[in-house]
């Protein structure tokens, strides 16, 4: 009974952990139809921007929730100024920018920080389910990305400018001859996506390390999730990280081995059976 | 990355010009300069997922080196390093061992990382007769005349550390492995020297390199309640297992020991409250408290600064396997590579900073001092035990290249 309700929590930490990781890349990626390689550094990005404050005496939460989104937020803002905006409808050209973005910030990371930077401690302490034992902070992990996900859809879907911005991704255009400068929803927009990395990166610092080349570990499952959710960027990317998250974690309780398999087998049956992902033919009213 | 630089290629091929136009008796005056050097392959990660490992085992080679140059060489001549990047990427290993042998013609290769890339290149030095050393702990067995290497085996690391464990711990054993030659070996390495000494390995798991996430492998080693656990992790995916160890408040239940922890710096990354507690057993620690390490640590740091990270074996072999080679070389007084392996299998010894060092002639691997340890509140091992002059034989290795120069293959573990 206790293995059941450990299996579950897993399951749904599985599901969550894969949510907050692609949700920035279903802002920058699913919503602006921008593939930005360096994701996965956005993410290391937002590790170091709580550890580095930590070690110099700054509070964990403070360090998380508040100091790793605004400053990957505003380096964000930062790169789509300098390297996304020449480069808007130029696929191609976007992907080896960021991708030599990405070398870049690996190259910096190593040289500045280096590998032996000290970590933070996880938090919370654990909880006792029955005979076995759980962080904490798990339940954490997966209560705040309940939170930010129904934060990010009420701010796009009733706030004046998550409007604006669905809109201008929709049809710049319209969206320039009514008056909306549309530079800055773009770059507003980004800086949100870099945001949101930024937070993913920085919640799962405490348990999951951070050194520079940290960034490779999620960057293929953050792809894989968003365009496995299809064209209806946030519901897609819930749903896809529900099914990508469920099958891993199962398999792994099964096989060690053969969890990251799963995702990858299931990525391409979904997509061999949903080429335009899920939301491609479900949830196709939602966000 | 080196190869031949353009500028240098087009100053040097015009002087030559220039040399063979005018001074007909000396054509290949320039090439006979860049002959003059005693050339070294090398070939590491120094970007990717193993770039902290990389990097910090080409300082060593570096090191090396100049110290041998400033001491005036081998031979009379020079030392030069032509250095590879692999990129943690195993096709480039095969293409710039070939390229090492074939066009490059060095003297010896010291090179690889993880086991799958020392497997790549070392049939194709030995193709190319080019002399190989690895220098890295590995699940060792290895056997074969052209290779030498300077790392832990099995019979050093796991026979030591094991019954250490067992004694104080209890017998039941939980393995954690990456899940590529080097921990599928080590795991059975386990199996069969935990079996050796009373213990006994209740369950066994292997990670790909890239899982990072380890919530129900926690769940399922609370479930099997073993008395420790053995892990051979490799890599920045595989350490993210302790802070979710630590966090899943586990850490003060079930102790660890580890093949690999430490040796990319992990102690100093990690908060002391994930690190603390977790056993190691290594030929060389950056902690050695001799005068002769000292020595090398001030050095070291007076080099690559104060905040050099951590060497550990895993670096420190490097150093070791350029000290052994350019022994043997002095000792044939040549560098044919027949010649040079017949020195180093005549009992070469060397004093290095982590003690003395022997090359066994019938395995190739070294004979050295094991330190067990345990990592303490302050980011740094304490050494709690020395094991004198360890012989790297595995037990029940057939290994005897003395007797059969033509065996190539690697002992596994029998069970």
């Amino acid at each position: 009974m206790d293995f059941a309700a450990i299996v579950v929590i897993q399951v749904l930490y599985a599901i969550a952990s894969l949510a907050l990781i692609s949700l920035g890349l279903a802002i920058i990626f699913g919503m602006m139809r921008v593939i930005n390689f360096a994701h996965g550094e956005f993410l290391m990005l937002g590790g170091y921007a709580v550890l580095l404050p930590v070690e110099a005496g700054v509070n964990l939460w403070l360090a998380m929730l508040v100091i790793a989104p605004v400053t990957v937020g505003l380096f964000g803002i930062v790169v789509e100024r300098i390297i996304i905006r020449p480069l808007y409808g130029r696929i191609v050209e976007t992907v080896l920018a960021t991708w030599g973005l990405s070398l870049l910030m690996i190259g910096l990371a190593s040289e500045i920080i280096g590998y032996y930077q000290a970590g933070a401690a996880p938090p919370l302490g654990t909880v006792q389910i029955g005979f076995y034992r759980e962080g904490a902070y798990t339940f954490f992990v997966i209560g705040i990305t309940a939170v930010i996900f129904v934060a990010v859809y009420l701010f796009l879907r009733r706030t004046r400018f998550g409007l604006i911005a669905l809109g201008t991704m929709q049809n710049a255009d319209m969206a320039a001859a009514l008056g909306v400068n549309v530079n800055r929803v773009y770059a507003a927009t980004f800086g949100l996506g870099a945001a949101l990395s930024g937070l993913a990166g920085a919640i799962m610092a405490p348990i999951a390390g951070v050194v520079p080349i940290i960034g490779i570990t999620y960057i293929a499952k953050a792809f894989i999730t968003v365009i496995g959710g299809g064209t209806v960027f946030l519901a897609g990317t819930a749903a896809a990280s529900v099914l990508f998250g469920t099958i891993t974690q199962v398999v792994t309780f099964l096989s060690t081995s053969f969890g990251e398999v799963a995702l990858l087998v299931v990525a391409v049956v979904l997509l061999h059976l949903l080429p335009e992902g899920i939301t491609g033919r479900f949830l196709r009213r939602g966000l | 990355m080196t190869g031949i630089k353009r500028r240098t290629f087009l100053t040097g091929s015009l002087a030559g010009a220039a040399l063979g136009a005018t001074a007909g008796a000396f054509p290949r005056f320039t090439w006979a300069q860049s002959g003059d050097k005693i050339r070294i392959g090398t070939i590491l990660d120094l970007s990717g997922p193993f770039q902290p490992f990389g990097t910090q085992k080409k300082r060593c080679l570096d090191l090396a080196v100049e110290e041998i140059n400033q001491k005036g060489g081998l031979l009379g001549r020079q030392l030069e390093l032509v250095s590879y990047d692999a990129q943690s990427n195993n096709q480039l290993y095969a293409q710039y061992a070939t390229q090492l042998g074939l066009r490059d013609k060095v003297s010896v290769v010291q090179a690889a990382l993880q086991s799958s890339s020392r497997e790549v290149i070392r049939p194709i030095l030995r193709r190319s007769n080019t002399l190989y050393f690895y220098n890295t702990p590995y699940e060792g067995g290895v056997c074969d005349r052209n290779t030498f290497s300077t790392g832990t085996t099995p019979g050093q690391l796991l026979a030591n550390m094991l019954p250490f464990m067992i004694n104080r711990f209890g017998k039941k054993i939980y393995v954690l492995a990456a899940d590529y030659n080097f921990g599928q070996l080590s795991e059975k390495w386990t199996r069969k020297l935990a079996k050796d000494h009373g213990g006994e390995v209740i369950a066994s798991e292997f990670f790909p390199l890239d899982v990072a996430q380890f919530g129900p492998s926690i769940s399922k080693i609370q479930g099997a309640k073993p008395d420790f656990i053995v892990n051979t992790f490799v890599g920045p995916a595989h350490a993210a297992f302790y802070g979710q160890w630590t966090a899943a408040g586990m850490k003060k239940q079930i102790p660890i020991a580890s093949q690999t922890f430490g040796e990319g710096g992990e102690i100093q990354r990690m908060p002391p409250e994930v690190s603390d507690g977790i056993f190691v057993c290594y030929s060389y620690m950056d902690e050695i408290d001799t005068p002769a390490n000292q020595a090398f640590i001030q050095k070291f740091k007076a080099k690559y600064g104060a905040d050099y990270g951590y060497l550990g074996d895993l670096s420190m072999s490097e150093y070791m396997g350029i000290y052994l080679w350019a022994e043997g070389v002095k000792k044939a007084g040549k560098l044919d590579r027949n010649d040079v392996i017949k020195a180093l299998e005549s009992n070469i010894s060397l004093d290095m900073p982590g003690g003395k060092v022997t090359i066994d002639p019938a395995t190739h691997h070294c004979i050295f001092d094991m330190y067990l340890a345990v990592a303490g509140t302050d980011r740094k091992f304490k050494i709690l035990q020395k094991f004198p002059q360890e012989r790297p034989t595995n037990p029940g290795n057939e290994c005897d290249l003395v007797k059969n120069p033509n065996t190539n293959t690697q002992f596994e573990a029998k069970i």
